[in-house]
C-alpha cells in the first residue's frame, strides 16, 4: 500500500516542517547494541517516536497491530522484573508474540549456554531478540551469530541503551532539552551499564555531565569514555551544585566484599542522596533512579518520594521507549523473507 | 527520485471551490454540525480537515469537532514502505463514541489507508457512523478493498504509473493537485 | 649422502656478518658451505631455487602452546609443527602448560617423542620442550628440573600460571640457574590484574570489560630482574607488552642483569581499541595495550631491548571463542602470520632492516635458550633454514591454515612478506603436506 502523500519527495516537492510531521528523518538500524554507536539525530529520533508511543497508554484500547506475526523473544540471563516486563508489555501492545525465556547461568558457564540458546532461537526464526545478560558484548555477541534484530537490555558494565533511552524521555518531559543542562551522576559508575549509557546520551544530546562516587568506584580515566560535556567532580557535593538533574545509581552490597567500599553505612553517609545535599541543587532538579532503590543507602527516602523524584514517570516512559525500539528496528527488517534478502536490504538501507 | 510533472489538474482556486462544496455535501447528509466529528489522517488529510470544518463553521456558524489519525501503526506494510517507519502524532482528544465521523484524506486510490484508519479509529470506541471525504478519487478500478467515498472533491482516472500529487501550503509551499510519473517506470 | 643447494637467494646470517647473495650447500642435515653464486654446482645436489627470497638461519619460536598432552582437539605437536613450518619456523619451544603439565621426565619424553614422530611423517619443525617451574605449576614446590634437562627441555617455566610468590621465585631461579636453564616468566601479579580481560584504561572503561593495569606486568617484571640480580640466573620474560617493563627491561640490561625477553607480533600491530567490537580473537594475556605501548615496543625493537620475536601461539576452538568476551579463553594462534606480520608492520615500515629481523626470530634465540647449532648457517649447523619472500604480498585465510585451530584476529589482512619454504634438518617442508 503505498498512498501519494507517504511517497518519497520528488524534485520539486519541498517539505516544510510543520508542526503535523514530528518525524523527518530516518532510522535504519538493525541492532540497537548500545547508545555509543548512536548520532545524535537517531536518539532523537528514538525519543520522538517514543513520545507518540507514550499516549497510546491513554486510549481505551492500548493495543495496536504494527507488528502483528512478528516474534519478539526476551532472553534474559540476569533476573529482572522491570526491564523484561516493560519489553514484553511494550511488544504485546505492538501485536507481537511474546518470548520469555530467563536462561539460568548456574549449571554451565554463561558462555555455552548463551551460544547454545542462540543456535536454538535461531531455529525459531525471530524478528526481535532482547537479550539481558551479565558478560559485556554478550548482545554483540548474539548479534554475530543470529539474524534477528538484538536489542541490548542490559549487558554487564557495557550499556543499557533503553533504560539511558528513557531517562533522556523523562528529563526531556520536564526540561524541554538536554541542551546545556547540568547533569550529576552519582553512584557506583564504574560497574554501571545505566552511567555509561547515560553519559553517551547526555553528552551527546549536548546536556553537561558530572560523576561522583568514591574513588574506588569511578577512575580517573573515566572522563575520556566520552568525546565531550564529561568530568569528574571531585565530590559529590561539587557535582551536586546547581545540577538540573541527578542520576542516583543503585549501589550493591557486593561492592563491600569486593572491598570496594568499607560499609554500606559509610556511603550512605558520604555519598547518598538526601534532602540536604539536594538544596545544593538548581531550586527545579528532578532526580532519577533506574531502581530498584535501596532506600537510606543511595536515596533517602524523602528525597526518593519527594516532588523532585520522577521515578514513577520513569516506569511509564520506559514502556514508549521499548514500544519506540521494537517498533523502529522492525521497520527494516523485511516480514518473511529469506535470510539473503533480509541481508541485501538491510544493506541497501 | 524524481518525478515528471505531466499535468497540473487543480489549481489553489479549483481546491478552495472543491471544499466549499464538500462542506456543503456533508453539513446536508449530517444534518448540521450536531455530533459530527471530521478526523483527518496524517498526514494531508490534517490541513484538508481543517479547512472542511472552517467552511462548515462558515455555514453553519458552529465549528465541528475535528481530530487528527495517524495510521501508521495500523498499515498492513510495514517492511515494504522503507527502512523507516514514520510516525506521526494522533489527537483524537473528543471521544468518537455516538459521533457522526468524516474521514478526510487527500487522495484515494487502493483502499488501503482507509482499511487502516478504520482499524485505527474502532479502537478509539464506537461512532455511530464514519463516512469519508477525499480531495481527489483515482477511480474505482484501482481499488483494492470494497471502500467507497462519500464525498468526492474531483474524480481523476489515472494509470497506475501515475502518481497524484496534491499539494498544499501547509507541506509544500503552494497549492496544486499535479499528475507525476517517474521517468524510469517501463510502464509509463 | 643427499646434497641440496639453495642458490640464487640472499643470505641473511649476523653470525657471520653475512649480508650478500650466496648459494647454501647442504649435505645430510648440515650446513657444508656458502658458495659465492656463480660457484660450480657440485654435480651431484638437488637444487632449490630461492631467487628473490631471503635464505635465513632458520627461524626459532621460543613460545607456542601445542595442547598436547590434553587438548588434542586444539592442536597436536604435530599438527603445530607442522604449522610452524608453513609459516616459516624450523624450531618450536613448547609451553609446559599442557594436561598433564610437563614438569617431569615423563611427559618431556612424551613430547620428544611424538615431536620425533612427526618428523617420520613428513618435514615440519623441531619442537624444544620448556619443563614447568614447580609442580603441576602451581607455585609451590619446584619440578624436577635437572632431570627434565637431561631429557631435554631447554627452559623452564610457569607460563600460564605464573609464579605469585616472590621466594619461590628466587628459589627456582637460584636452582635453575645451577643447571644453567633460562627461567621464563609470563609477569603477571594476579592480585593486580584478577579477572581482567583487556588493557585497563579508556576502553576498558568504554567498554564495560573488567581490565588488567600495565602495573600487573611491570610490578611482576620489576621483581624478576631484581631476583635475576640477586641470583645471577638467566630471566627471560615473555610477550612483553607495556612501555613500563620495556623501560624495566631496558634499565635492567644497562646494569648488567642478565635478562632477555621477547614480543609477540600482536603487540606489536594492534592496541585495545581493536576490542571494542568484543570480537574474542582480540582477547589474549598479556592483552592489547595502547598506542603508546606499540611505540615503546617498536622503539625496543630498534635498539636491542626486546631480543626476540615470539608468537604466544595459543590454539582454541571456534566454539570457546565463539563466546561472550568474559567467557572466551585468552590466547590467538601466531605461527602462520608472524612472519608476514614482521616483514609488514616491521620491515616495510622502516622499523627494522631484515638484518635485525633475522636476530629477532633466529639468532637471538638460539642464543638465549643456548640451541647449539642453530641460529646460524655457519658451516656445521643443523640446515635449518627459513626462506621467505620479503616482497609477495598475500592475504591471510584462516581457512588454510594447518593449525587445528582458528582464532587469529588477522584473518582477511593482507600483508607484504610471506615465507615460501623451511628447510629442517636438510629437507624441505612441502606446503601441500597433509595431516
Amino acid at each position: 500500500m503505498i498512498s501519494e502523500s507517504d511517497l518519497p519527495n520528488g524534485r520539486f516537492f519541498n517539505v516544510h516542517t510543520t508542526r503535523f510531521s514530528n518525524i523527518t528523518m530516518t532510522f535504519s538500524r538493525q541492532h540497537l547494541l548500545g547508545i555509543r554507536e548512536l548520532e545524535p539525530a537517531e536518539i532523537t529520533h528514538i525519543l520522538d517516536a517514543a513520545e507518540n508511543f507514550r499516549h497510546l497508554a491513554d486510549r481505551p484500547i492500548k493495543k495496536v497491530p504494527t507488528l502483528r506475526g512478528r516474534t519478539v523473544i526476551n532472553l534474559f540471563f540476569e533476573p529482572s522484573t522491570r526491564t523484561r516486563t516493560s519489553f514484553e508489555i511494550a511488544a504485546k501492545r505492538l501485536s507481537a508474540d511474546t518470548i520469555n525465556i530467563s536462561a539460568s547461568s548456574s549449571s554451565v558457564t554463561k558462555g555455552e549456554t548463551l551460544l547454545d540458546t542462540a543456535r536454538n532461537l535461531q531455529a525459531m526464526s525471530p524478528d526481535l531478540i532482547v537479550i539481558r545478560h551479565s558478560s559485556a558484548g554478550a548482545a554483540h555477541a548474539l548479534a554475530r551469530v543470529c539474524q534477528a534484530g538484538i536489542i541490548n537490555a542490559g549487558d554487564g558494565a557495557h550499556e543499557h541503551p533503553t533504560q539511558a533511552l528513557l531517562d533522556a524521555l523523562t528529563i526531556r518531559q520536564h526540561k524541554g532539552t538536554l541542551e546545556n543542562l547540568r547533569v550529576a551522576i552519582i553512584g557506583d559508575i564504574l560497574h554501571s551499564r545505566v552511567a555509561r549509557s547515560n553519559i553517551h546520551l547526555l553528552t551527546k544530546l549536548g546536556a553537561h555531565v558530572r560523576l561522583a562516587a568514591p574513588r574506588t568506584l569511578l577512575p580517573p580515566q573515566f572522563a575520556a569514555i566520552a568525546e565531550r560535556n564529561l568530568e569528574i567532580a571531585p565530590n559529590i557535593e561539587d557535582a551536586l551544585t546547581d545540577a538540573d538533574v541527578v542520576i542516583v545509581l543503585r549501589i550493591q552490597s557486593e561492592r563491600q566484599t569486593d572491598a570496594f567500599l568499607p560499609s554500606m553505612r559509610e556511603y550512605a553517609v558520604h555519598f547518598g542522596l538526601n534532602k540536604k545535599r539536594l538544596a545544593r541543587a538548581a531550586r527545579d532538579v528532578i532526580v532519577l533512579h533506574p531502581g530498584p532503590m535501596n532506600r537510606g543507602i543511595e536515596i533517602s527516602s524523602d528525597v526518593a518520594d519527594g516532588t523532585h523524584s520522577l521515578i514513577l514517570d520513569q516506569v511509564a516512559n520506559g514502556l514508549a521507549v521499548r514500544m519506540a525500539t521494537l517498533y523502529l528496528l522492525s521497520g527494516g527488517t523485511p516480514h518473511g523473507a529469506a535470510n539473503i534478502g533480509d541481508a541485501l536490504l538491510r544493506d541497501s538501507t | 527520485m524524481n518525478f515528471i510533472e505531466k499535468a497540473r489538474i487543480m489549481d489553489g482556486a479549483r481546491i478552495n471551490r472543491a471544499l466549499a462544496r464538500l462542506a456543503s455535501e456533508i453539513v446536508e447528509e449530517n444534518h448540521g454540525v450536531k455530533d459530527l466529528y471530521l478526523v483527518g489522517i496524517q498526514r494531508r488529510g490534517v490541513p484538508l480537515a481543517m479547512r472542511l470544518a472552517d467552511r462548515i463553521a462558515d455555514l453553519e456558524g458552529s465549528r465541528p469537532l475535528t481530530g487528527i489519525l495517524d495510521i501508521t501503526l495500523y498499515r498492513d506494510d510495514l517492511t515494504t514502505v522503507g527502512a523507516s517507519p514514520v510516525l506521526n502524532r494522533t489527537e483524537l482528544t473528543h471521544p468518537v463514541e455516538n459521533r457522526s465521523i468524516v474521514l478526510v484524506d487527500d487522495v484515494l486510490y487502493t483502499g488501503r489507508t482507509i482499511r487502516a484508519a478504520l482499524d485505527a479509529l474502532l479502537d478509539f470506541g464506537r461512532p455511530r457512523r464514519v463516512q469519508l471525504a477525499v480531495l481527489i478519487d483515482r477511480g474505482r478500478e484501482h481499488r483494492e478493498l470494497p471502500i467507497q467515498a462519500d464525498y468526492v472533491g474531483k474524480i481523476v482516472p489515472t494509470k497506475k504509473s501515475e502518481i497524484i500529487k496534491v499539494l498544499l501550503n501547509e507541506f509544500d509551499g503552494e497549492e496544486g493537485v499535479a499528475i507525476v510519473e517517474r521517468p524510469d517506470d517501463p510502464a509509463a | 649422502m643427499t646434497k641440496l643447494l639453495i642458490t640464487g637467494g640472499y643470505v641473511i646470517d649476523s653470525t657471520q656478518g653475512i649480508n650478500a647473495g650466496k648459494n647454501v650447500l647442504i649435505e645430510d642435515g648440515r650446513i657444508t658451505a656458502l658458495l659465492a653464486p656463480n660457484d660450480a654446482a657440485p654435480d651431484d645436489a638437488n637444487i632449490y631455487d630461492a631467487t628473490g627470497c631471503v635464505v635465513a638461519p632458520g627461524f626459532i619460536d621460543m613460545h607456542v602452546h601445542l595442547r598436547e598432552p590434553g587438548q588434542e582437539y586444539k592442536e597436536t605437536i604435530e599438527s603445530g609443527a607442522i604449522a610452524a613450518a608453513a609459516g616459516g619456523w624450523t624450531s618450536i619451544c613448547a609451553m609446559p602448560n599442557t594436561d598433564p603439565v610437563n614438569d617431569n621426565v615423563a611427559v618431556t619424553r612424551f613430547i620428544i617423542e611424538q615431536a620425533a614422530r612427526a618428523r617420520l611423517n613428513g618435514v615440519c619443525a623441531n619442537v624444544f620442550p620448556i619443563g614447568a617451574i614447580t609442580k603441576g605449576s602451581k607455585g609451590t614446590e619446584l619440578a624436577e628440573m635437572g632431570e627434565m634437562r637431561d631429557a631435554g627441555i631447554i627452559a623452564v617455566s610457569d607460563d600460564g600460571h605464573p609464579v605469585p610468590n616472590a621466594g619461590m621465585m628466587r628459589r627456582a631461579m637460584e636452582y635453575a640457574h645451577g643447571f644453567d636453564l633460562p627461567v621464563v616468566d609470563h609477569c603477571e601479579n594476579r592480585s593486580l590484574s584478577g579477572g581482567g580481560v583487556m588493557h585497563e584504561g579508556e576502553w576498558s572503561l568504554r567498554l564495560g570489560l573488567r581490565g588488567q593495569p600495565s602495573l600487573s606486568e611491570e610490578a611482576d617484571a620489576e621483581r624478576d630482574c631484581h631476583l635475576a640480580e640477586l641470583t645471577g640466573a638467566h630471566v627471560h620474560l615473555c610477550h612483553v607488552s607495556t612501555r613500563g617493563t620495556i623501560d624495566i627491561v631496558r634499565r635492567a640490561k644497562a646494569r648488567g642483569v642478565r635478562v632477555t625477553c621477547e614480543v609477540t607480533p600482536h603487540h606489536f600491530t594492534l592496541t585495545d581499541a581493536a576490542v571494542e567490537g568484543y570480537d574474542t580473537n582480540m582477547k589474549m594475556n598479556p592483552p592489547l595495550r595502547t598506542e603508546d605501548d606499540v611505540e615503546a615496543i617498536l622503539e625496543a625493537l630498534r635498539d636491542n631491548t626486546i631480543d626476540a620475536i615470539a608468537t604466544d601461539h595459543a590454539p582454541h576452538h571456534a566454539d570457546e571463542k565463539a563466546l561472550e568476551f568474559d567467557g572466551a579463553p585468552f590466547g590467538i594462534i601466531g605461527l602462520e602470520t608472524a612472519l608476514g606480520l614482521a616483514c609488514d608492520r616491521l620491515v616495510h615500515q622502516g622499523v627494522i632492516d631484515l638484518n635485525r629481523l633475522v636476530e629477532l626470530c633466529s639468532v637471538n634465540p638460539a642464543r638465549i635458550f643456548n640451541l647449539e647449532g642453530r641460529g646460524t648457517l655457519r658451516p656445521g649447523a643443523h640446515a635449518d633454514l627459513t626462506i621467505f619472500d620479503p616482497e609477495q604480498t598475500w592475504t591471510v585465510n584462516a581457512e588454510t591454515f594447518k593449525s587445528k585451530s582458528r582464532n587469529t584476529p588477522f584473518h582477511n589482512r593482507t600483508l607484504r612478506g610471506k615465507p615460501v619454504t623451511t628447510i629442517v634438518g636438510g629437507r624441505q617442508f612441502a606446503q601441500e603436506f597433509e595431516l
